[in-house]
C-alpha cells in the first residue's frame, strides 16, 4: 500500500461555503478508500489543529450557515482514522501557536524534517 | 435609489475562497445601513448564482442531505436580493462573455447579463467601489 502524505498549505479557501477544508475532506476519503495516508499542516493551515474554532453565526438576510465548518474537529477525526497530521513548529511559532493549543494528536514537526517526511512517502501531494 | 452605493467586483468562483463570503458581508451590512449595492461578477464569480447548485451530504461524516444543510452560493446571493426593499436596492450583474465561455447562462432570479462598461458606468455612479480580484 503506497504511503501518500497531503501537504495543506493553502488555508480557509472556501471553508465556510464547504463546511470543511477541501483537501482534509479528500485526505480522508482516499483514507476511507484503503490509502495510507498523512497530512502536514503548514503556512496558514497550521492554525486547523487548533482547538476550539468557533465558525458559527455566517447568515445572509434569510439564509444562514446552519452547519458550519469545524476543522479542529475535523482534524481530531482524520487522527481518529489513523492519519499522522504533523504541523510545522516553525509556522506554528510565527503565529503564536503553541504545541499545547493543538488537538490531541497532531505532531509538531520542524521544517528540516520535511525533507524526511517527503523521503518516507511514496507520493506527495502538494495540493 | 438610497443616496449612497457601492460597487463590488468579484471575481472568485464559489467554494474556493473566502473572500467572496466577506464580499457577501459587506454588501449585506451596506443594505443594513440604507446603502445601495451593485455587485459585477467577472470570471469565476459568474458561477455564484448558478440556480443548479445542490446541497450534498457528506460522506466523510456520514452525514444526510437533510443533516448537513450545505449552503449554496446561489442562496445567499438570493437572500441578498430578497433582503434589498424599497429605495435600496441590490443589483449584480454576470460578465457576459466569462458566462459564455463557462456555459453558465442559469442563473437564480435577479442577476441580468452585461459587461465591463456596466462595471464602469457603476463605478462613476457610485459613492465607493471595492475591487476583489482573485490572489
Amino acid at each position: 500500500m503506497p504511503k501518500i502524505l497531503s501537504v495543506v498549505e493553502h488555508a480557509y479557501a472556501g471553508t465556510l461555503e464547504e463546511q470543511d477544508d477541501t483537501v482534509l475532506w479528500i485526505t480522508h476519503m482516499i483514507k476511507n478508500a484503503g490509502a495510507e495516508m498523512s497530512a502536514l499542516l503548514r503556512g496558514n493551515a497550521t492554525n486547523y489543529a487548533v482547538r476550539g474554532q468557533d465558525a458559527s453565526g455566517l447568515r445572509f438576510g434569510a439564509a444562514g450557515l446552519a452547519v458550519p465548518p469545524t476543522i479542529d474537529k475535523d482534524i481530531e477525526a482524520l487522527v481518529g482514522k489513523g492519519v499522522t497530521v504533523y504541523a510545522v513548529r516553525e509556522d506554528m511559532e510565527q503565529r503564536g501557536i503553541k504545541p499545547g493549543d493543538l488537538v490531541a494528536g497532531v505532531t509538531p514537526v520542524g521544517k528540516t524534517d520535511i525533507a524526511r517526511l517527503f523521503d518516507e512517502s511514496d507520493m506527495v501531494w502538494h495540493w | 435609489m438610497s443616496d449612497k452605493t457601492i460597487t463590488l467586483s468579484l471575481m472568485d468562483p464559489p467554494y474556493d475562497s473566502e473572500t467572496t463570503t466577506t464580499a457577501l458581508r459587506i454588501a449585506e451590512a451596506a443594505l443594513d445601513k440604507g446603502i445601495s449595492v451593485n455587485v459585477f461578477a467577472y470570471e469565476g464569480a459568474v458561477m455564484l448564482t448558478m440556480k443548479a447548485q445542490q446541497a450534498h451530504p457528506n460522506p466523510v461524516k456520514g452525514t444526510t442531505v437533510e443533516d448537513q444543510q450545505h449552503p449554496t452560493t446561489s442562496g445567499f446571493v438570493g437572500a441578498l436580493f430578497e433582503k434589498a426593499a424599497g429605495d435600496v436596492q441590490f443589483q449584480w450583474i454576470n460578465c457576459g462573455l466569462c458566462v459564455d465561455e463557462r456555459g453558465a447562462a442559469d442563473w437564480i432570479d435577479g442577476p441580468k447579463r452585461g459587461g465591463p462598461g456596466d462595471f464602469y458606468k457603476w463605478t462613476q455612479e457610485s459613492t465607493n467601489t471595492l475591487v476583489i480580484g482573485t490572489r
